[in-house]
C-alpha cells in the first residue's frame, strides 16, 4: 500500500507542475518557478509561526501570499531598470535567505527540518495521514497535492483561452479586454500553490525539477498547446513511476530518482524528437546537402 | 447629429521613465480614410497606436473611439501588433492564431467552436493562406506570418484597425496582398491607421498621412501633408530629396 501511495503522490506532483510549468515554460519564465519555490521559505515559516502547527492549508496560504510578492517584487525591480535575471536572481536568494534565518532562529521550538524543506522526503508520505471523523483517509500529501490539481483543472477547464492568449501575445490579450494582469498573477498564485503543496514531498528544489523538465521535454515532442500539456502530465508521471522503480533498485533518494529519469527523458527526446530531434534534424540537413549535389 | 470620428485624440502625452516619448498628440481620424504613420526611428509611432489602445499608461490627454472610452468599443477596434512583439515558436498553428481574433467577442467563459472556426477560415483565404491553416506558425515565412496577424485582425471584425508596421520584412507578394487588403477595408468603409517606415510607398498606398516626430508635425490628405518641408521638418534634416519631375525619391540619411 505504501508504494501505490508514494507513486499517487509523485504522479500527483508530477501532474500539477506539468501543467503551470508549461505556461512558465512557454512564457520564458521557467526561472521565475524557480524563484517562487525557494522564496515561499520564508511564507512556510511565518504561516507556521504564527498557526504554530505544520497544518498545510496556513501554510498553502502564507506561502502562495509570498509567491506572490515575489513575482510582483521581480515585476517591480524589472520595470524601475534592473535586469530581469538579475531582479530574478536579487528578489529569490534574499527572502530564501529571510527563510533560512527564520528557521534557524526557531528551529530549536520547532520540528521543522531544513533538509526536509528543501529535498522533501516522500517515502515518509504514507505515514502522514490525515483522518476525517475517525477514519483515516489517507495521506495528507495526496490530499493537498490532490486539491492544488484539482483547482489547476478547474481554472484552465474555465479560461484555457485565456491562459493560450496571455502567454502568445499579450500585447492583443490587453487590447482585446482581457485582463492579463489578473491571469499573470492567476498563473503565479497557481504556481506557489503547486509548490508549496509539493514541497514536503519532493522538496523546494525538486519542485523546479518537475515543473520545468516534463513541460521542456513535452515542447520537444509536439506543436499543439493542448498536446503539450497532455505529454508533459504524461512525461512526470510516467517519471515519478520509473523513479520510484529506480530509486528501490538502487535504495536512493525516491525523489531525487524520479527527477533524474525525468532528465533522462528530456534527453532523449532533445536527441531523438522527430519534430525537434537533434538527429533528425542532422539526418535532415544532410539529405537536403545530397539533395542539391545529386541535381 | 454627425456621426462621431472613429479615432480622436485630445493633448496625449506619454513618457517611457522620464524620457517624454509623445508631446500633446491632438487629432481626429476621419472615417473611412488609409492613414498612414510616418516619422524617423523613435518618433514614436507604434507608442501612439498603444497608448491609444491603452496598452502603455498615458501621462495625459484622452482618447475617445466613435465619441466613446477604448473600453466600451472594444469590439469595433483591431489590431496588428508589430510581428516581432510575439514567440512564433509557440505551440500552434495558423488557424489557432487567427480564432483568437474571435477571443474578445467570445467573452469570459465561452469557448471558440464551429462558427469561430468558420470566420478564420474565411478570414485566411482573405490573405491568401488558407491552405497554411494547419501548419506550424514557425513554419512560416515573415511574409506568411504577418498575413496570419492580419486574418486574425480581420477575425476581429472591427470597424477601426491599428496595424503597427505590417509592411517590414514582408515579400513582395505580401506586400501586394496587404495594400489589396487595405483598399477592400476602405472599400467597406472602415478606417485604418498603419505605421509605415518606407517613404517611397506613401503617397500610393495611402489617402492621409500623419507626420509624427514627438510632436504631430502636420496631419492630413497626403498630397497636402505630405511635401518636401512637411517631411524636412519631421525628419529634421537627415532627409535627401532627389527630384524626378513629379516623382521625387527620398534618402533618408543617417539613423534617427
Amino acid at each position: 500500500m505504501s508504494t501505490f501511495w508514494i507513486i499517487l503522490t509523485g504522479a500527483l506532483v508530477a501532474s500539477a507542475c506539468g501543467i503551470v510549468g508549461c505556461f512558465l515554460v512557454l512564457r520564458r519564465m521557467a526561472l521565475v518557478g524557480d524563484a517562487i519555490s525557494h522564496s515561499v521559505l520564508p511564507g512556510i515559516v511565518i504561516a507556521f509561526l504564527i498557526s504554530g502547527s505544520r497544518d498545510s492549508l496556513a501554510m498553502m496560504l502564507g506561502a502562495a501570499a509570498i509567491g506572490l510578492v515575489t513575482v510582483f517584487l521581480i515585476q517591480w525591480f524589472h520595470q524601475s531598470g534592473v535586469q530581469s535575471d538579475a531582479s530574478i536572481g536579487v528578489v529569490f536568494t534574499a527572502l530564501f535567505a529571510v527563510g533560512v534565518v527564520l528557521v534557524s532562529l526557531y528551529t530549536r521550538h520547532i520540528d521543522l527540518d531544513l533538509d526536509c524543506v528543501l529535498y522533501g522526503e516522500i517515502a515518509y508520505v504514507p505515514w502522514n495521514t490525515i483522518e476525517l471523523a475517525g477514519i483515516d483517509i489517507g495521506p495528507k500529501a495526496v490530499w493537498g497535492v490532490g486539491i492544488a490539481l484539482a483547482l489547476i483543472l478547474a481554472l484552465l477547464f474555465l479560461f484555457y483561452k485565456q491562459f493560450k492568449i496571455c502567454s502568445f501575445d499579450p500585447a492583443m490579450a490587453a487590447a482585446v479586454g482581457i485582463p492579463v494582469a489578473l491571469f499573470h498573477y492567476l498563473l503565479m498564485g497557481l504556481v506557489s500553490v503547486t509548490t508549496v503543496a509539493s514541497f514536503e514531498s519532493v522538496g523546494a528544489i525538486l519542485v523546479v525539477g518537475m515543473l520545468v523538465v516534463p513541460p521542456a521535454t513535452a515542447y520537444l515532442l509536439t506543436e499543439k498547446l493542448g498536446r503539450m500539456i497532455a505529454y508533459s502530465v504524461a512525461i512526470g508521471c510516467a517519471s515519478s513511476v520509473l523513479g520510484y522503480g529506480l530509486a528501490s533498485l538502487l535504495d536512493a533518494s525516491i525523489a531525487g530518482c524520479m527527477i533524474a529519469v525525468a532528465g533522462g527523458l528530456f534527453l532523449v527526446a532533445l536527441l531523438f524528437s522527430p519534430s525537434h530531434g537533434v538527429i533528425f534534424r542532422k539526418l535532415r540537413q544532410k539529405r537536403m546537402i545530397r539533395h542539391r549535389t545529386a541535381s | 447629429m454627425k456621426r462621431a470620428n472613429p479615432l480622436s485624440i485630445e493633448d496625449l502625452s506619454v513618457a517611457y521613465q522620464k524620457k517624454p516619448v509623445l508631446r500633446d498628440i491632438t487629432f481626429e481620424a476621419p472615417e473611412g480614410k488609409l492613414i498612414g504613420i510616418v516619422g524617423p526611428n523613435g518618433a514614436g509611432k507604434s507608442t501612439l497606436i498603444k497608448a491609444a489602445l491603452g496598452l502603455i499608461p498615458r501621462l495625459s490627454g484622452s482618447v475617445a473611439i466613435y465619441g466613446k472610452p477604448y473600453s466600451e468599443q472594444r469590439k469595433l477596434v483591431g489590431y496588428v501588433p508589430q510581428r516581432e512583439s510575439v514567440d512564433w515558436d509557440f505551440p500552434t498553428n495558423a488557424l489557432d492564431v487567427v480564432m483568437m481574433g474571435r477571443y474578445g467577442h467570445l467573452g469570459w467563459f465561452r469557448r471558440p467552436g464551429t462558427a469561430e472556426k468558420k470566420r478564420a477560415m474565411e478570414c485566411l483565404e482573405k490573405v491568401g493562406m488558407a491552405d497554411f491553416a494547419g501548419r506550424q506558425i514557425s513554419q512560416l515565412s515573415g511574409g506568411q506570418q504577418q498575413r496570419i496577424f492580419l486574418a486574425r485582425a480581420l477575425a476581429q471584425d472591427a470597424n477601426l484597425y491599428f496595424m503597427d508596421e505590417p509592411f517590414v520584412g514582408v515579400d513582395a507578394a505580401t506586400e501586394k496582398a496587404i495594400v489589396t487588403l487595405l483598399n477592400e477595408l476602405k472599400t467597406q468603409g472602415k478606417t485604418v491607421l498603419v505605421v509605415h517606415h518606407d517613404l517611397a510607398t506613401v503617397k500610393e498606398y495611402f489617402d492621409w498621412v500623419m507626420l509624427l516626430n514627438e510632436r504631430l508635425i502636420s496631419f492630413g490628405p497626403a498630397e497636402t501633408t505630405f511635401t518636401a518641408d512637411n517631411l524636412q521638418r519631421a525628419y529634421g534634416g537627415k532627409l535627401t530629396m532627389l527630384d524626378h519631375g513629379d516623382r521625387s525619391a527620398i534618402l533618408v540619411s543617417g539613423r534617427g
